[in-house]
């Protein structure tokens, strides 16, 4: 940006435009050495073994029973919150409706979701300790009705006990992308329904239902994402092991033999970034079409 | 503005208050679960003993990885912000002003850390952290190059919504032709009129720093959230209270944002009207 | 569609009311209209002619006295139920569907059967010159063209009644005296009974039966276009529709005197509760004449400015006194700016105003 301070005329009139170029650098710098480069180191160093030579043993490797299977368990527990996280979240917006937008509920509601969407993952599964760990708050009053959710061993401390912390950060972060969508359903729809002779119900089935579809699944995708690389909870709560992809990297990261092949990690997240960008295209690929009716 | 609508497409009071009481009664419920656990007296009953020890002097030297924790993360919350005012503000305005056909490619850009999250780009850092190592040191406040790329996409959104509002080119146009350097340009008429999406992507900036584990764990170094964990597997209380004070924080600071947007559509109305 | 004429219903509004939170927007308003008459409602934002609409389309609850559809009071009558056609200002067509389909919609939640809704979505989208783009998506088309659906679909049902809230504000002034003429000339083949929202007071006198200027939730004045420009009621509704200079000018027993003239008076005026006093005389531009300075009878003025608007004059002259007029003539006079000249009043009665209103 300081393009032409103290130049002389005459230079001035011959790099009239490439200064301008040139500002782009520093951020097109940082984002080469802080983004592109590690990016591409982690995705490369799947492909050296540990003495450097090529090889894909370490993306077949990606293939075996035991990887496929934390796949699967990532694949699951993302699933899941992300349909409950939608669902719950949708119902939310819909609650939402019609409210002033500068009232004092909406608001709060906006606040709170903007910040338990953020809210830290370490902090999300102290949380849930407090809440329904051994000694938890619901736990301790759940077995004073008589209820003992832990009847079958403590679950909280592996993959499904993700699910409701996972869901806690999903319903907000699903508010906050799918608001936008609701809101610009516009009144002027609903109000042409009825004087066309239609009822709240063919409203909502053939009109704001299929105007938001592609909204909904756009968040529900990247809901999915979103648990699918989240690594904070998953780590503080299980402190050992490998049940999901990105505590499978924790563990090729921490550990240089893993199944006996190093740079593991690297193979895992080029896996995972293979998923993510399929899962951010279709993402991006719904929400133009959402614009594109919503304009 | 206008009556009840009786086709409107908004749900009817007993639909929204029996969604949103269920939900919100959910949702408070680990939090609540979290102060209550933050007063239990290990003898049975409540006390505030853990609340004091955390705010008591000696709480400096018993809790000292946690407090160093949060300098660290304080001191990384600071640079990010100053990564982002001094890399990605600039380049937004100057693609706004001169590339416009490189907004899309920003923003692409922009969304990648999202596509790429960290515990993918934390595989590659070490390497890159080598390098750093040998030309700036290895403190602390070198893991704020990482973290200025994973806030990029909510900074970028935050600092876009108040830039699409504002029309930079003719204002800038406008400036110019009365005779304004560009060093004026931007600091008297530009800036000022981005100080809401400016001050938005800085305390979300903040938010999402304080909150941050993968990177920092991963790279062995301190900050608050890898603390918390350390502390939280002898004294479970610290963790929890300190969570608390960060949700709290957390929670102002967004109010904040919020009433930063607020007040300036509330302010173009009130001059419309 | 076959043209049959006459198919539309009486409507009536009786005194009707409508509150909203701390303002009155219908404060009694009545109305009649004839089968098949195209009624517009007129006036400034605020004034309730929306609301009024809206009240008759049933989107707005009334507080107060009766609608009613061919002799049926439907207050009670839910939106969907009250066979209307509405076209809205904007935004109106379904995004997710195609132009066909969104026309077919009415007939879809009428349950008519799929072979006839076709023929009869398509027709009517022959009908405003559109059959060619029945496959298309609302972003794919025009303001204008989006306004000819809307109007298609809210057409295709047959409905009663046809009420176009604005339709035309929100495009391009070309498109939107072509889009007025074809909504008249499709509703006067057609016969429906519409009543049509709008500010713009050319738009209004250009294509309804009748106009009702309305104001501060009620009617100030409903005539022919011809009746309003001519005899208008109030001051407010001789300022609202068309051009007025204001003059000062002296009430006495039914007649005003400005400039030495004295000229008759529209209505029977009580300014100010009075029937005598200083009044201003609302003296159109084309009831003024422009003569050489110092004719007998006229009054000198001096010119400040005069525009040329393709078939006709406008110039704008500062009086002896100090007022401003503005005179409309003959293009082919062509008065400089400072050049003194006369103007005449041409003897047409005018409406008076207060000295302040």
């Amino acid at each position: 940006m300081t393009i032409e301070t103290s130049r002389p005329r005459s230079a001035r009139r011959l790099v009239s435009v490439p200064p301008a170029v040139l500002g782009l650098t520093p951020f097109a710098l940082y984002v080469l050495l802080f983004l592109a480069i590690p990016t591409v180191l982690a995705v490369l160093s799947g492909l050296f073994d540990a003495q450097g030579r090529f090889t894909i043993a370490n993306v077949a490797a990606l293939f075996t029973p035991d990887i496929l299977k934390t796949f699967a368990s990532s694949f699951w527990v993302s699933a899941v919150t992300a349909i409950v996280g939608a669902v719950v979240g949708a119902l939310v917006c819909y609650a939402l409706l019609g409210l002033n937008p500068q009232g004092t509920l909406r608001s709060m509601v906006d606040s709170a979701a903007s910040v338990l969407a953020q809210f830290g993952g370490v902090m999300l599964a102290f949380a849930f300790i407090a809440t329904i760990g051994i000694q938890g708050f619901v736990t301790v009053f759940l077995k004073g009705l008589g209820i003992n959710i832990f009847a079958n061993g403590v679950w909280l401390y592996q993959v499904p006990g993700l699910l409701l912390p996972y869901i806690y950060f999903q319903v907000p972060l699903m508010i906050i992308t799918f608001m936008p969508a609701l809101e610009g359903l516009k009144p002027q729809w609903a109000e042409a329904n009825a004087t066309l002779g239609g009822t709240r119900l063919t409203y909502w089935a053939r009109i704001a239902g299929p105007v938001l579809a592609p909204s909904f699944l756009g968040s529900l995708l990247l809901l999915f994402a979103n648990a699918f690389s989240s690594y904070a909870t998953a780590a503080a709560l299980i402190s050992q092991g490998a049940q999901i992809v990105p505590l499978r990297i924790r563990a090729a990261l921490i550990s240089e033999t893993v199944l006996g092949r190093s740079n593991m990690a690297g193979a895992l997240a080029l896996g995972m970034i293979v998923i993510m960008v399929v899962l951010m295209w279709g993402y991006s690929a719904l929400q133009s079409r959402t614009t594109r009716w919503q304009k | 503005m206008s009556g009840v609508r009786p086709v409107g497409a908004a749900p009817g009071r007993v639909a929204r208050t029996v969604i949103l009481g269920v939900v919100g009664i959910l949702f408070t419920i680990p939090i609540v679960a979290m102060l209550e656990f933050s007063l239990r007296n290990l003898a049975g009953g409540y006390t505030f003993a853990h609340w004091a020890g955390v705010f008591s002097p000696a709480s400096t030297v018993t809790y000292a990885v946690v407090f160093t924790g949060l300098r660290n993360s304080l001191l990384l919350a600071v640079v990010t912000v100053v990564i982002i005012l001094v890399i990605l503000l600039p380049t937004m305005i100057l693609v706004q002003l001169q590339f416009p056909r490189l907004r899309r490619v920003l923003e692409f850009i922009c969304i990648i850390p999202i596509t790429v999250p960290a515990i993918v780009v934390v595989v590659g850092l070490a390497p890159v952290y080598s390098v750093v190592a040998r030309l700036a040191g290895s403190s602390i406040w070198t893991l704020a190059f990482a973290y200025g790329v994973t806030v990029l996409p909510y900074a970028y959104r935050a600092i876009q919504s108040n830039l699409s509002l504002v029309d930079v080119v003719t204002l800038a146009e406008a400036a110019r032709s009365l005779g304004a350097g560009w060093a004026s340009v931007l600091w008297r008429v530009i800036l000022p009129n981005l100080r809401r999406g400016i001050l938005a992507a800085a305390f979300i900036t903040v938010a999402v720093v304080l909150g941050e584990f993968t990177i920092a764990s991963l790279l062995n170094r301190v900050n608050l959230q890898t603390a918390l964990v350390q502390v939280s597997k002898s004294d479970p209380f610290v963790a929890v209270i300190f969570s608390l004070l960060a949700l709290a924080f957390a929670f102002v600071l967004l109010l904040l944002i919020g009433r930063l947007a607020s007040d300036r559509r509330t302010r173009a109305q009130k001059k419309a009207s | 569609m076959t043209p049959s004429p006459n198919y539309g219903a009486t409507v009536e509004l009786i005194d009707v009311v409508k509150d909203y939170a701390g303002h009155q927007a219908l404060t009694g308003v009545s109305l009649s209209v004839r089968p098949g008459e195209f009624v517009a409602l007129l006036g400034p934002s605020g004034c309730g002619k929306t609301t009024a609409l809206r009240a008759l389309s049933g989107l707005e609850q009334v507080n107060g006295g009766s609608i009613l559809i061919d002799g049926v009071d439907v207050v009670d009558v839910p939106v969907n139920k009250r066979d209307i056609g509405m076209v809205f200002q904007s935004y109106s067509l379904f995004p997710h569907l195609t132009a066909i389909e969104n026309v077919e919609f009415g007939l879809r939640m009428r349950k008519i059967p799929t072979a006839e809704r076709r023929t009869r979505a398509a027709g009517a989208l022959d009908l405003v010159g559109l059959g060619h783009l029945a496959g298309r998506y609302a972003h794919q088309l025009s303001g204008g063209q989006q306004q000819r659906i809307a109007l298609a679909r809210a057409l295709v049902t047959r409905p009663r009644v046809l009420l176009l809230d604005e339709p035309l504000s929100a495009l391009d002034a070309k498109v939107r005296v072509q889009l007025r003429d074809e909504i008249r000339r499709i509703q006067t083949d057609l016969g429906i009974t519409t009543l049509f929202v709008t500010h713009d007071q050319e738009e209004a006198l250009a294509v309804a039966d009748r106009v009702a200027v309305m104001r501060e939730g009620n009617i100030e004045q409903i005539g022919s276009p011809e009746e309003l420009y001519t005899a208008p009621a109030t001051p407010f509704v001789a300022a609202f529709v068309g051009l007025s200079n204001r003059m000062p000018a002296t009430l006495s027993d039914r007649q005003v005197t400005l400039y030495g003239e004295t000229l008759g008076v529209l209505g029977s005026p009580r300014v100010n509760g009075r029937a005598n006093g200083p009044v201003l005389a609302l003296v159109r531009p084309e009831d003024l004449l422009l003569v050489p300075p110092a004719t007998p009878g006229s009054i000198a003025a001096t010119v400040v400015a005069s525009s040329f608007l393709g078939s006709l004059r406008r110039t704008r002259l500062t009086l002896w006194d100090g007022t401003l007029v503005s005179v409309q003539h003959a293009v082919s006079e062509h008065p400089q700016p400072g050049e003194s000249l006369g103007v005449r009043l041409r003897g047409n009665a005018v409406s008076v105003s207060g000295i302040d209103g």
